[in-house]
C-alpha cells in the first residue's frame, strides 16, 4: 500500500492544532530573532513592537516586514541568531539579481527542512522503493541538498546527480532505472527535448518530477509530462526559509500546501503593506516558526499569489498557494505594461515553439521596445520562407494579444539560446532606468 | 504503372541564423559527412534563411544535420533538365502557366559530366504530379532520385 503521507499527524492535523503550532511558533521566532540579532531588535525597536506584544497569531500585524533590502544590509550576519559554533552550513542563492543571500542552518534547521522536502517527495507518490535522481545544481544552491536530504530520510535510493553532463543523466535513468526526477522545469524540459530526440521514452522508467526553483506555465508542464511519460509537481521555497519545500504539491496539483508547522504564510497588498484576505492576489510574505539560525519574521517575497484555505481532496489541511503568476523582480514594465516572462513561455508553447526563449528590452528614442528570441522547431520549419513567416507573424499577433505590447520575434537556431543548467536567463533588460 | 522510378527529386531544406558562419558551419557538417552537393540555394528572410539544396545521399545528410542540432526538412522537387539555348528554359514555363501550374520556387544548377543545365522546380504538392506527367509527355527530361548522383 502507497503511504500518502510523510507526517499525516502533521500535514493533516486540524486548524486549532496549526493555528495553535503557528502562535506558539510566532512568540518563540520573535523572541529568537529579538534576543539574537541585533538587527532585528534595532528594528523592531524602530517599529515599536517588543516581543511582549506577541501573544499569538492574532499581533503578527504588529511586526514590521523584512525585505531583500533588508538582507542586504544585515548581509553576512546581521539576521544570524545563533553562534557560528552552533551552525552546521550555509547555503546561497546565485544573486543573479545582484542581491546574494546567505542563510545559515543549525542541524536542527537542516532537519526541518529536509522533512519538508520528504513531504513533497511522498506527495509525488514517492516511497523508500522509488530511485529519486536529483539532477538539481549541488553545492550553494539550496535544490539538490534539499532534495538529496528528503530523499534520503524518505529512505529512497538517492542518485546525487547535480545538474548537467545530459548524456550522463539519461544513462544514469536508463541502468537504474531512475524513477522520481528533481531539477528546475527548465532543465527538464531540455532533458524531455533530448530524451524525444533520440528517441529513448521508452528507455526509461521516471513516474514523477518535482520542478522547481523557476517559474514554468501548465503548456510547459503538459509538454515535460508527455515527453518524459512522468506527472511532474511543482515544488516552491526560497533560500531565505530553508530552501525547495516550503510548499508542494499533491496529487490533486491544484496549488502547493504550505507547511503551515513551519511558516506562517501571509498576502499583501504589496503598495500598503494591508493584509489581503484569502483567495485576493497579492504578495507572498512567510515568518518561519521553526528556525534557529536565520529566523525570518514577515519576510516579502516578492512573489505575486493567492492563497486558498479551501479543504484539499488529499487530505493534507495546510493552506495551498497558486503557483506564482508573476515576481516582482521579474517583471517588466514594458510601455507601462506589466509583462511576465511566463505569459510569453505559454504563448510561445501554444503556438508550436519552444518554451526556450529571451526576451531583450531596449529603450530607444524613449520608447521601449521588446524583442523576443525564440528557438525554430521542427513543427514549425518549412522549405518556404512564405510559410515560416506566416506562422512567425501568427505568433506576434499572438504575443500581441496576450501580452497587450507589440514584441519583434527573431527566429533563432534550436538550442541557440543558454539554457543554464541552474536558472534559466530569460531576460535581457538594457534600459538604463535607474 | 508506367515508370517505376520516382520522378521528384528529395531536396533537403535547412533552417540557418543569419549570421556570419552559419552557412560554413552547414556546409562542413555534409563534408564531414562525406555528402556531395549537387545544388544549392538559399533564400533569405530578415533574421534567418532557408538552405535548400540536392545532395548525393538526402537519408544521411538529413540524420548528420540532425546529429548536429539543426532542423531541416525534405521536400520532393523536380529537377528538369532544360536545352542550353534561347528560350529554352521560356517554353518550358509557358508550358506550366498554359497548365495553370503555380512555382512555389526554383533555382538552377548545371553539371559537367553531363554538360548539362536543370531547373528545380517547387510545386504545390497537389501539383506535383501533374507537372511531372505533363513534362513528360513533352518530351522534357525530368531526373529521377537514382539518377541524380550520376549526373
Amino acid at each position: 500500500m502507497e503511504k500518502r503521507y510523510y507526517r499525516e499527524d502533521i500535514e493533516c492535523a486540524p486548524r486549532e492544532q496549526i493555528s495553535k503550532w503557528q502562535s506558539e511558533g510566532l512568540v518563540k521566532s520573535v523572541r529568537n530573532a529579538y534576543e539574537n540579532s541585533a538587527y532585528y531588535r534595532r528594528k523592531m525597536d524602530e517599529h515599536g513592537v517588543k516581543p511582549s506584544d506577541i501573544k499569538g497569531l492574532e499581533d503578527i500585524h504588529k511586526l514590521p516586514f523584512v525585505s531583500k533590502d533588508d538582507l542586504r544590509e544585515a548581509y553576512p550576519y546581521g539576521l544570524l541568531c545563533r553562534p557560528l559554533s552552533e551552525c552546521v552550513r550555509i547555503q546561497s542563492t546565485s544573486g543573479t539579481t545582484g542581491r546574494r543571500v546567505i542563510a545559515f542552518y543549525t542541524q536542527h534547521d537542516i532537519d526541518a527542512w529536509e522533512d519538508c522536502c520528504a513531504r513533497a517527495l511522498v506527495a509525488a507518490g514517492g516511497t523508500r522503493d522509488d530511485v529519486v535522481q536529483v539532477s538539481y545544481g549541488y553545492g550553494l544552491f539550496t535544490g539538490g541538498a534539499g532534495l538529496n536530504g528528503g530523499s534520503h530520510k524518505l529512505g529512497s535510493l538517492t542518485l546525487p546527480m547535480s545538474s548537467g553532463s545530459t548524456e550522463r543523466q539519461i544513462q544514469f535513468m536508463q541502468d537504474l532505472g531512475t524513477t522520481i526526477l528533481c531539477c528546475t522545469p527548465s532543465y527538464a524540459a531540455y532533458l524531455a527535448e533530448t530524451v524525444t530526440e533520440k528517441g529513448l521514452k521508452d528507455t526509461i522508467k521516471l513516474k514523477a518530477g518535482i520542478f522547481g526553483a523557476e517559474a514554468w506555465s501548465e503548456e510547459m508542464r503538459h509538454d515535460i509530462e508527455s515527453k518524459l511519460g512522468l506527472k511532474a509537481y511543482d515544488i516552491y521555497g526560497l533560500t531565505e526559509l530553508e530552501g525547495p519545500g516550503v510548499s508542494y504539491e499533491c496529487s490533486e496539483q491544484h496549488g502547493m500546501h504550505i507547511c503551515e508547522d513551519q511558516f506562517i504564510a501571509e498576502i499583501i497588498n504589496p503598495n500598503t503593506g494591508e493584509v489581503l484576505p484569502d483567495g485576493e492576489k497579492g504578495e507572498l510574505v512567510f515568518t518561519s516558526l521553526n528556525k534557529e539560525a536565520f529566523p525570518m519574521i514577515r519576510y516579502r517575497t516578492r512573489d505575486i499569489c493567492v492563497l486558498s484555505h479551501e479543504k484539499c481532496s488529499c487530505g493534507r489541511t495546510h493552506v495551498r498557494m497558486a503557483k506564482p503568476m508573476g515576481r516582482s523582480d521579474d517583471m517588466l514594465i514594458i510601455k507601462g505594461v506589466n509583462v511576465f516572462p511566463s505569459q510569453v513561455e505559454t504563448v510561445l508553447i501554444n503556438n508550436g515553439y519552444s518554451p526556450n526563449y529571451q526576451l531583450i528590452v531596449n529603450r530607444v528614442n524613449n520608447t521601449d521596445t521588446l524583442d523576443i528570441n525564440v528557438e525554430m522547431t521542427q513543427d514549425m520549419f518549412s522549405d518556404t520562407i512564405s510559410e515560416i513567416s506566416a506562422r512567425e507573424k501568427a505568433l506576434v499577433g499572438a504575443l500581441k494579444g496576450f501580452l497587450g505590447i507589440y514584441a519583434k520575434v527573431h527566429l533563432v537556431s534550436p538550442k541557440s539560446i543558454e539554457r543554464s543548467e541552474g536558472k534559466a536567463k530569460r531576460v535581457i533588460d538594457n534600459r538604463k532606468l535607474y | 504503372m508506367k515508370g517505376e522510378k520516382t520522378m521528384t527529386v528529395k531536396q533537403i531544406s535547412v533552417f540557418l541564423e543569419n549570421r556570419p558562419g552559419k552557412l560554413a558551419e552547414f556546409v562542413e557538417i555534409l563534408r564531414a559527412g562525406g555528402i556531395d552537393m549537387r545544388a544549392l540555394s538559399l533564400a533569405e528572410a530578415a533574421d534567418f534563411g532557408v538552405v535548400r539544396t540536392i545532395v548525393s545521399d538526402p537519408d544521411k545528410a538529413q540524420r548528420v544535420l540532425a546529429e548536429a542540432g539543426f532542423i531541416s526538412a525534405v521536400t520532393p522537387v523536380l529537377a528538369v533538365a532544360v536545352s542550353d539555348e534561347p528560350g529554352a528554359l521560356y517554353e518550358i514555363l509557358e508550358l506550366l502557366h498554359k497548365a495553370d501550374i503555380n512555382l512555389e520556387y526554383t533555382y538552377a544548377f548545371t553539371t559537367r559530366k553531363e554538360q548539362g543545365a536543370y531547373m528545380v522546380f517547387r510545386v504545390a504538392d497537389s501539383c506535383m504530379e501533374k507537372t511531372a506527367a505533363l513534362l513528360e509527355e513533352k518530351g522534357i527530361g525530368v531526373v529521377a532520385q537514382e539518377d541524380i548522383y550520376s549526373l
